[in-house]
């Protein structure tokens, strides 16, 4: 079977989720792999959400918001942008690729580039393959398994959920 | 009647072991209140001492250091059956700590580089340490040398935290006397320090935030009344819990992060990332790019002392 990538999509309020709604409303068809979450602003996007998404098995994030210019808040898209430039730094330092997290600008207007956007990134993750970040980890501590005969077994020895 | 309390370190460096001591005179006050069961920096005791002592014996054990070998994980679950209350005594046990750095390599990387790779080193065989060896008299074992560098909440459970590289000598007594004083606040506290990020306690004039380039400590002479994040040093101060007193600010050193993050934040790090992203000047790709060259490895300057304790915990293979 194909690998279908899960991808989490943090869209702002006033264009990029407004250009998804709108490419839904013409019935522009396009990959169904991202999960939309509406922000009041991509600035709101805090890089925690993005992290713990690509811990809890997104296998890419996109980020979304207004052209520059046209934040509704005036400043959060650049804040956003500078989060993400700084974000896409540091992602292989972890062994993530770079090219998962994303960012694209998609006005209330751009319902055909939204779905443009979309197909682009689905593929690119396509790929890329599975991330598998939670489980990676997990796995990479498994050596470190011992039995503590003398402490007697206690929660010691698990790669234990945090 | 005395408290009981054992007192250990697994990978530390000794700092925590001499803030306690650091109390100076108070010193003597823990000594009236306790009695000490098993110090090993400095008292004589053995393990076997402790394992031979009824589980829950203790009223306290004091934890300081990470989770770097079996050994370390093995006392640190002994004195969990042995206590009533753990408690985890530094940055180390609280969140990682510097050990907790090596989580950006694997196990193998970090032994070829140290016993093969140093520049001080000379190794023609490859040789690295054993597990176990034979010799005539028998087996010789080492403890295992872990993969991922835990924290001391990972391997058993842990009522309260103390933080701090090393943690204030005072709020060491201060915690401790919430022992004595049966006042300890519900489980799972930070105890022995402030619940407000350091900027509210910094006294160092703040303003608006617009940063164009950053510099390292040593290449400025720091105006000694204005924040470091103004003059473009990063400091940890925005994302990091107060109780050390700006003992680092006020020495003219920015905030490195070692009291960990704020309650309810996942990652200090990523946390940190957020906050210096959003505070720099250019709006242009390029320009961001520019000002972002000049932060040294940020990733590890932000989690300096949380990698283990952070969302991710490790690098991925």
């Amino acid at each position: 079977m194909e690998f279908e990538p899960k991808l989490v999509g943090f869209l702002c309020n006033w264009c990029s989720y407004t250009g998804a709604d709108l490419a839904g409303t013409a019935r522009i068809s396009y990959a169904p792999n991202l999960r939309a979450i509406r922000v009041m602003c991509s600035g709101r996007i805090d890089p925690t959400f993005i992290i713990k998404a690509l811990y809890e098995g997104a296998d890419g994030v996109l980020i979304a918001g207004c052209h520059p210019g046209d934040c509704h808040y005036q400043e959060g898209n650049y804040k956003a942008l500078r989060r993400y430039k700084l974000l896409k730094r540091i992602l292989p330092e972890y062994g993530v690729e770079p090219e998962r997290v994303h960012l694209e600008w998609v006005a209330a207007s751009e319902g055909e580039k939204f779905a443009k956007v979309v197909n682009e990134f689905t593929d690119k993750i396509k790929k890329l393959g599975p991330l598998n970040m939670k489980q990676s980890i997990f796995d990479s501590m498994k050596e470190d398994i011992v039995v503590h005969e003398s402490a007697g077994e206690e929660k010691g020895g698990e790669a234990d959920e945090a | 009647m005395k408290l009981k309390v054992g007192i250990y370190w697994g990978a530390a460096c000794g700092g925590c072991d001499v803030a306690i001591l650091d109390t100076h005179e108070k010193l003597l006050d823990i000594a009236a209140k306790m009695d000490i069961y098993l110090w090993p920096i400095a008292l004589d005791f053995k393990y076997d001492d402790v394992k031979k002592m009824e589980d829950g014996y203790l009223d306290a054990a004091i934890y300081s250091g990470a989770i770097r070998n079996s050994e370390n994980e093995e006392i640190a679950i002994l004195l969990r059956k042995k206590s009533k209350v753990m408690i985890a005594l530094g940055a180390c046990a609280h969140l990682g700590g510097i050990p907790g750095l090596a989580n950006f390599y694997t196990r193998d990387e970090m032994l070829k580089r140290i016993y093969i790779d140093s520049e001080s080193t000379i190794n023609e065989e490859g040789v690295i340490p054993l597990e176990s060896w034979n010799v005539k008299e028998g087996e010789l074992d080492l403890p295992r040398f872990y993969n991922t560098v835990k924290t001391l909440d990972q391997v058993v459970d842990v009522e309260y935290y103390i933080p701090g590289c090393p943690p204030v000598p005072l709020q060491i007594y201060s915690a401790l006397s919430l022992i004595w004083d049966d006042m300890l606040p519900p489980v799972g506290s930070v105890i022995g320090a402030g619940d407000k990020a350091l900027c509210e306690s910094c006294p160092r004039v703040k303003e608006e935030k617009t940063i164009s380039e950053f510099k390292r400590i040593q290449q400025v002479l720091p105006d000694p009344e204005k924040c470091f994040l103004e003059q473009g040093l990063v400091c940890l101060g925005a994302a990091t819990r107060s109780g050390c007193g700006a003992r680092c600010i006020k020495s003219g050193v920015p905030c490195r992060g070692c009291y960990g993050p704020l309650d309810d934040v996942p990652d200090l790090g990523i946390k940190m990332l957020s906050a210096i992203a959003s505070v720099l000047e250019p709006k242009e790709e390029k320009e961001i790019d520019d000002v972002l060259d000049t932060i040294v490895d940020p990733l590890r300057t932000f989690h300096r002392f949380s990698m283990p304790a952070s969302i991710l915990r490790r690098k991925k293979e």
